[in-house]
């Protein structure tokens, strides 16, 4: 079944590196507090190390905040919002945030190479889709600030106050685009806290917010861990939570907030079916598979973490996905070669590991491909496993790495059948060369996002968010303004 | 001789609705529900929480069906539900008045849930219109965001309101393809059980509606933590602190529409339906 056309990439010839520059960035020693538009000192004056997960050097160490800075931090939120904020006519609230989506564009190569670093992501996509999509996302909202009673006939859309966000480690500064510029668009004053494994773009970022010129207190950024989500989250004078992360935190959050009246976003976990059909381009088709899970080191909720094959093209793809994998490089994520990075923290490894080994255990087939890894850092080679079923738990968990769970099907309706069972449903994926059988897997698949005849691909306007225990509401498009926003008659 | 005895009228049995079938509640227990000089109207079946489990299989069955139903015909299946109230018009009537709604009050009610059917099946193929959209992304794909039934949803109807409330929050979820377990109100129970007949003979799917009575504070647990719901609607305030919890082990969906005026125009909107739908985005490459 080997390919004879086959690119001998790691045979015949080596890529010379070809390392991005950190000369021109600066990241400080030590980060404070961005609260009330100047940076400060914790309260309890403690910081923890943030490292390069490539090299497990530290590269800066953050404030730790506590409830009493989250407080702080809230009582800045309230007072721009009752203050200046609010009062502001929409069209220069919006001006404010096109401001920050420039200053991010130009200052894009210095924010791709920082977010590299702190995450371990590869600086291709680093530069070429976290960052502009970040500022791509600030460019959307700001346009909706005045424009906000065309969203939503019959009623008139009223800001909440403050959010209180919560962002992931994978896409740091993309996600805290995703959360800032619609709250701020909304009229909404913002407290966010980046993940403790990549504070640093947030930092940047907070200096992106000062030097745009935005009234203190608009934005305020803590960082620190659970407690410190657990201070925002329990905060009376905090009016939306949005949180991106676990299902097993979204739960916490949701049962946290229960009787508030807190209004509340969670984009949560995944399981996403990929759905490749025998009619299918199948080269384009490997090529998403790839895409679909290991973008990203598979740090993504909506990887496409469980493939499924029909049965009379399987032996072929996954031949053509093991020689594809045999491809991919993996290393020094500023090397623009780079096709997989660092895992993001050691603990995220160990978590990864773990799943590996519990893969074995069920008695699924793994294979991995035979790249060398570097000595230092967190490192997880491309990981596929056949032979497994519905019940295992590499199947039914999400393990947020390059894992790859391959199931077969015969027929339309048992690949449906298999894809929706799970708990998850945030997105899914779908590859035929047949219109009518697209649309009929696009509708059938429980979950918020689908990509046919592609995969991994975002947008400003395009929503995004989850059915299930995948999440509440939306994010992105018009559908994502809602989530903060009232909606009165 | 002849018999002077004037005819002895035929009482009704409340039961329940569970896939389009009237049981009694399998746990063979019943409520007296009295009138204001505490004599007996009716024994109303006290649902079970076992009931409510059978409910949930039924509606999650007949959920495939209902949510690719044309969106044409649940709009003629909502209107034929209209048609079969207005023809019952009187006994729901009569049946208000009996619990102890005053006979003006029971008249525009019934009036207003009639009217109210007729507002939600005119909507079934314009939400979509309204709330659905193509983005336009910057890449090379076409994109666009349609709504799609959350699935099965639980409702806890209005105690207060118990043929409006209960029909103002069961319109607007079926009407997008949702299936729902309705508790109906504790306090007037009998009109449900009676929309139940209604719907029954409207054309609508079994499994679709499954309405039950019982006591709310037995059940309003267990129609919240159940896994294989997918939303959940409150309208008492008190027990929305308590619904959101046991919401969260599969990250329900929960709506809260307490302090509404079901009798007023600003309690029927699209956005209503929308509560209980999800939007769905799907990518396409735009190439040869």
């Amino acid at each position: 079944m080997e390919n004879q056309n086959k690119l001998a990439f790691n045979d015949g010839w080596q890529y010379a590196p070809a390392p991005e520059s950190t000369d021109h960035i600066t990241i400080d020693k030590q980060y404070g507090l961005f609260i009330d538009g100047k940076f400060s000192a914790p309260d309890e004056g403690r910081y923890f190390e943030t490292i390069n997960p490539a090299t497990e050097e530290p590269l800066s160490s953050v404030a730790l905040a506590t409830a009493s800075d989250v407080d702080r931090a809230v009582k800045a939120a309230r007072k721009a919002y009752k203050g200046p904020w609010s009062r502001m006519k929409a069209a220069e609230r919006g001006k404010y945030i096109f401001r920050i989506a420039r200053i991010l564009q130009e200052r894009a190569r210095e924010f791709a190479t920082i977010e590299s670093l702190d995450g371990g992501k590869p600086i291709r996509e680093s530069r070429d889709i976290d960052i502009p999509l970040a500022a791509a996302h600030f460019f959307y909202y700001a346009g909706w600030a005045d424009k906000l009673e065309y969203a939503f006939p019959g009623r008139t859309p009223k800001s909440l106050g403050v959010a209180g966000q919560i962002i992931p480690w994978n896409f740091p500064l993309l996600m805290a685009s995703w959360k800032i510029a619609p709250a701020l668009a909304c009229g909404n004053t913002v407290v966010i806290k980046p993940a403790e494994t990549t504070p640093l773009t947030m930092m940047k970022l907070a200096e992106v917010i000062r030097d745009a010129g935005l009234p203190d207190g608009v934005v305020n950024i803590v960082t620190g861990a659970g407690e410190t989500g657990a201070a925002i989250v329990d905060h009376p004078d905090v009016d939306k939570i949005a949180f991106t992360g676990s299902t097993e935190v979204g739960r916490i959050i949701q049962r946290a907030i229960a009787g508030t009246g807190k209004k509340y976003t969670l984009e949560l976990g995944g399981k996403a079916a990929n759905i490749i059909f025998a009619d299918a381009a199948l080269d384009q088709a490997v090529e998403g598979i790839v895409n679909g899970i290991f973008f990203n080191q598979g740090h993504v909720c909506c990887a496409g973490s469980r493939l499924f094959v029909q049965e009379s093209v399987a032996d072929e793809v996954v031949q053509r996905l093991k020689e594809r994998m045999e491809t991919l490089i993996i290393g020094d994520p500023l090397d623009k070669n780079t096709d997989i990075g660092a895992i993001n923290s050691a603990s995220q490894l160990e978590t990864i590991e773990s799943y590996l080994k519990i893969g074995k255990e069920e008695g699924a087939e793994m294979h991995q491909s035979s790249c060398s890894v570097p000595d230092r850092g967190y490192w997880c080679r491309p990981t596929i496993f056949t032979g497994v079923s519905q019940s295992n738990r590499i199947v039914q968990e999400e393990i947020f790495g390059p894992v790859l769970a391959i199931q077969t099907f015969r027929t339309l309706e048992e690949g449906i059948t298999k894809a929706n069972n799970t708990p998850f449903g945030l997105s899914g994926g779908v590859w035929t060369d047949k219109g009518s059988k697209i649309f009929k897997m696009t509708q059938q698949i429980r979950a918020g996002v689908i990509w046919a005849n592609t995969f991994n691909k975002f947008d400003p306007t395009s929503p995004f968010g989850g059915y299930k225990e995948s999440g509440v509401g939306r994010e992105g498009g018009l559908h994502g303004l809602g989530a903060y926003l009232r909606l009165e008659a | 001789m002849t018999s002077t005895t004037a005819r002895v009228p035929v009482a009704k049995t409340y039961k329940i609705y569970i896939d389009g079938k009237f049981p009694r509640t399998e746990s063979g227990r019943y409520f007296a529900l009295k009138d204001s000089s505490d004599s007996i109207i009716a024994n109303v079946c006290l649902g079970s929480r076992k009931d409510f489990r059978n409910a949930v299989v039924a509606a999650r069955k007949a959920f495939a069906g209902w949510s690719s139903a044309s969106a044409y015909l649940r709009g003629q299946i909502l209107y034929r539900i209209a048609e079969m109230l207005e023809g019952r018009h009187e006994q729901f009537v009569s049946e208000l008045v009996t619990q102890g709604v005053g006979k003006r009050a029971a008249k525009k009610e019934t009036e207003a849930t009639i009217d109210r059917l007729i507002y939600y099946a005119g909507w079934s193929d314009k939400y979509q219109q309204i709330f659905s959209a193509v983005n336009p992304v910057s890449s090379a794909h076409f994109n666009f965001s349609v709504l799609e039934a959350t699935g099965v949803v639980s409702i806890i109807a209005p105690d207060d309101s118990g043929l409006l409330g209960l029909v103002s929050n069961i319109a607007p979820a079926i009407v997008g393809g949702n299936t729902c377990v309705v508790l109906a109100s504790e306090k007037l129970p009998l009109c449900a059980v009676s929309f139940a007949e209604v719907l029954h003979a409207s054309d609508v799917p079994a499994g679709v509606v499954n309405i039950l009575t019982g006591r709310r504070e037995e059940l309003t647990g267990q129609f919240a933590s159940h896994m294989d719901v997918n939303a959940i609607i409150v309208t008492d305030n008190d027990v929305v602190k308590e619904v959101q919890i046991s919401a969260a082990d599969n990250i329900k969906r929960v709506i809260a529409r307490a302090d509404t005026k079901w009798e007023s125009d600003g309690a029927q909107h699209p956005y209503l339906i929308q509560d209980t739908q999800e939007v769905k985005t799907t990518w396409h490459p735009i190439g040869s």
